[in-house]
């Protein structure tokens, strides 16, 4: 115990001011009221869906959570079921297999809610494009808000993101 | 003696007709032709002669004749490819499952993306097909039709049931509670107690193998790049030194050892987090804080020094697409020293936390038996005592001259599933920096050159997951014709059903982040 104390006293707070992002952020729409987004500002309850991602997207994702960037200071967490979310984020193309468990997932989350799209695949298909078993972009199945470009987007890229998506 | 005329011998005794195969195919491994009708008793050799099957597929030819490949291997013997083509337009072939239990999995892809027919197998439940394409046809034959996709939604999939008194299911999935990619798990349970895991994946199909079909290498890669986006080198890796085995390519040694060092740096990246998501879950997170900690670390002196903070599209054909300046080998071997140093010290803590020692101690237990009947490879089949690792069993360069030692030990549950990722990461950081003191000083890239129309070539990766297996076939002008990858996921999916007969249902996640399967990686 003294041990681990010891270590976590030895590093101290590591969190960093919020940095600049290098991909840009992409508002689709206005599908709320900036009254409604401002309200979930500093309390918005995050569902990930992973429609087909090859996983880089859920690293760069689970990141944001890591000492550095600390999402929930910014009052935003993630959250285990679409019943208790304000914001779906969704990764990857959206495989042909996926794309019922998507939209059931979407209808679970209650209204008002906003969608966002993660990683390149998300916004146009990425490398998998459409084919027999991907439907390609988010937007070709749900309402998207808020797309976020990078294959695969950066922790910073993606917070900056997620709280454009809040900000009035 | 290779392990390519070992078979052959043995074959031949067996009164089997063998041919060695063509020079078009790869050179990097013995290949022998035999007849179909064969097929089932050269697995039964195998079988008895304690050969692996490493890899089993399908595929379609010029002529659109129907070929079937399986590779066996041996640690200490290498590799060895065994191919028959079905003849008369049969869409059958013998199955092997009764020798190889891995073979279940294999055979049932086979059957949904080729509608071949593997006859004798147990159990033809759809598992890549949910439900859109009609069983038989397959997306890739070369006459498949995408215009004829049912817009039906997906069928029922008929789980194993069982119906004692008391025994119930949960239905845990697709969509998960946590940051992870999607699939389904029906568990029979009694009390707390897990009866039974089945596993329904297949959900993020999305036509790797097709898609891939058609692109020139070095577009080709960067599909190959994301079967799996946590093992984006081992992967790139696999494909580029399949497709240069096939394009008779040497790359330069500088290449090799660059490659090297990133699948060693992807190693202990996923090794690091490993370690912290396992102890996450269960409930110590002070482990998970200080190994995200540092496994940003990484991420971030990847992104200065690479380009690319998970090091995607770094491998290319012919070699690395980028250099590494002299100033900024010791700014790497600095940060790599760091890393081990403070693994060992949090491994130390580690060793005395009591909590942790006992929910990780004993739980999930896979015999060494059990692990060698089922072909499990990577660090689930170290843990049990199986010393594979393909940069010793394959040798490729440049493990061949830079050896490495497995990371072996008894024991088979989730504290020695850590402890070989505590041991591998201590050993690749010494592997790391044996390579970066002896980097050669030849270029970092030679040039691609298209291979031959038929040309094959194959290959094996030590990925930080385990093995992985990889072949390509080219066509005209240097098109990729056929991308077949066995990810280590593949086998080690029922792995991970066999262990949690033995855990309460409380401690599923553990076994499962213990074994860390990809999803991606096996649903291609």
């Amino acid at each position: 115990m003294q041990r681990m104390l010891r270590r976590i006293i030895r590093i101290g707070t590591i969190t960093e001011p919020l940095g600049e992002s290098r991909n840009e952020a992409e508002q689709l729409g206005e599908h709320l009221s900036v009254a409604i987004r401002r309200r979930f500002r500093n309390s918005l309850a995050i569902c990930l869906v992973d429609a087909g991602s090859c996983n880089a997207c859920e690293l760069e994702i689970q990141a944001m959570n890591n000492p550095y960037y600390d999402l929930e200071r910014f009052g935003v967490h993630f959250v285990a079921s679409p019943r208790h979310a304000d914001m779906l984020l969704v990764t990857g193309p959206v495989s042909r297999h996926m794309e019922t468990a998507l939209r059931v997932t979407y209808e679970a989350v209650p209204d008002p809610k906003l969608v966002v799209a993660v990683g390149e695949c998300a916004a146009c298909g990425g490398e998998f494009g459409v084919s027999y078993a991907s439907c390609g972009a988010v937007s070709n199945i749900l309402p998207v808000d808020i797309v976020i470009h990078g294959c695969p987007p950066s922790p910073t890229d993606l917070m900056r993101g997620i709280l454009t998506a809040v900000s009035p | 003696m290779s392990l390519g005329s070992q078979l052959q011998e043995l074959f031949v005794k067996a009164g089997i007709e063998v041919d060695p195969l063509n020079a078009q195919c790869p050179q990097t491994i013995p290949c022998l032709a035999l007849a179909c009708e064969s097929w089932a008793e050269a697995a039964k050799l195998a079988r008895e002669q304690s050969l692996r099957l490493v890899a089993l597929w399908a595929d379609q030819g010029g002529q659109g004749a129907y070929g079937l490949y399986a590779v066996y291997a041996r640690s200490g013997a290498g590799y060895a490819l065994l191919k028959t083509t079905l003849q008369n337009k049969t869409v059958e072939f013998p199955s092997i499952v009764g020798h190889y239990i891995a073979a279940a999995r294999m055979e049932r892809i086979i059957h949904d993306l080729y509608g071949l027919l593997p006859v004798g197998h147990p159990d033809l439940r759809p598992w890549i097909n949910h439900g859109y394409w009609q069983a038989g046809s397959g997306p890739l034959q070369q006459a498949f039709n995408a215009e004829s996709l049912s817009q039906t939604t997906a069928g029922e999939y008929p789980f194993l049931e069982l119906e004692s008194e008391g025994v119930y299911q949960i239905p845990v999935g697709l969509v998960h509670a946590g940051i992870i990619e999607p699939g389904h798990f029906r568990f029979l349970a009694v009390g707390e107690q897990i009866l039974n895991m089945e596993a329904r994946l297949g959900y993020v199909h999305k036509g790797i193998e097709k898609r891939i079909a058609g692109r020139c290498a070095p577009d080709a890669v960067r599909l190959a790049g994301r079967v799996s986006g946590d093992a984006t080198v081992a992967h790139a890796w696999a494909f580029c030194a399949a497709a240069e085995s096939a394009a008779q390519i040497e790359i330069p040694l500088r290449a090799r050892q660059l490659r090297a060092v990133l699948c060693e740096r992807e190693r202990m990246a996923n090794h690091i987090g490993d370690i912290g998501a396992i102890c996450n879950d269960a409930a110590w997170s002070f482990m998970h804080m200080q190994c995200q900690r540092l496994r940003e670390d990484m991420a971030r002196l990847h992104e200065r020094l690479f380009g690319h903070r998970l090091l995607m599209d770094r491998v290319v054909p012919g070699g690395v697409g980028f250099d590494l300046v002299s100033d900024d080998i010791p700014v790497l071997l600095a940060q790599t020293h760091e890393l081990a140093e403070e693994m060992a010290r949090l491994f130390l803590l580690y060793e005395e936390h009591t909590p942790i020692r006992e929910r990780v101690v004993d739980s999930g237990n896979i015999s060494q038996k059990d692990s060698l009947d089922l072909g499990l490879v990577g660090y689930v089949a170290r843990a049990a005592e199986v010393g594979i690792d393909a940069r010793c069993d394959a040798a490729y360069s440049p493990y061949d001259i830079c050896t490495v030692q497995p990371v072996v030990c008894p024991g088979g549950d989730v504290s020695s599933r850590l402890w070989v990722r505590f041991k591998e990461i201590e050993s690749s950081a010494r592997l790391i920096e044996r390579l970066l003191m002896n980097l050669d000083d030849s270029p970092g890239r030679c040039e691609w050159r298209d291979p031959e129309a038929g040309a094959c070539g194959f290959a094996v990766i030590e990925s930080w997951r385990g093995e992985i297996a990889t072949w390509v076939r080219f066509e005209v002008e240097g098109k990729v014709g056929r991308y077949y990858v066995r990810d280590p996921s593949v086998v080690n999916w029922l792995g991970l059903e066999l262990v949690v007969r033995s855990v309460p249902v409380p401690d599923f996640p553990l076994n499962n982040k213990s074994f860390n399967c990809s999803y991606s990686g096996h649903d291609l």
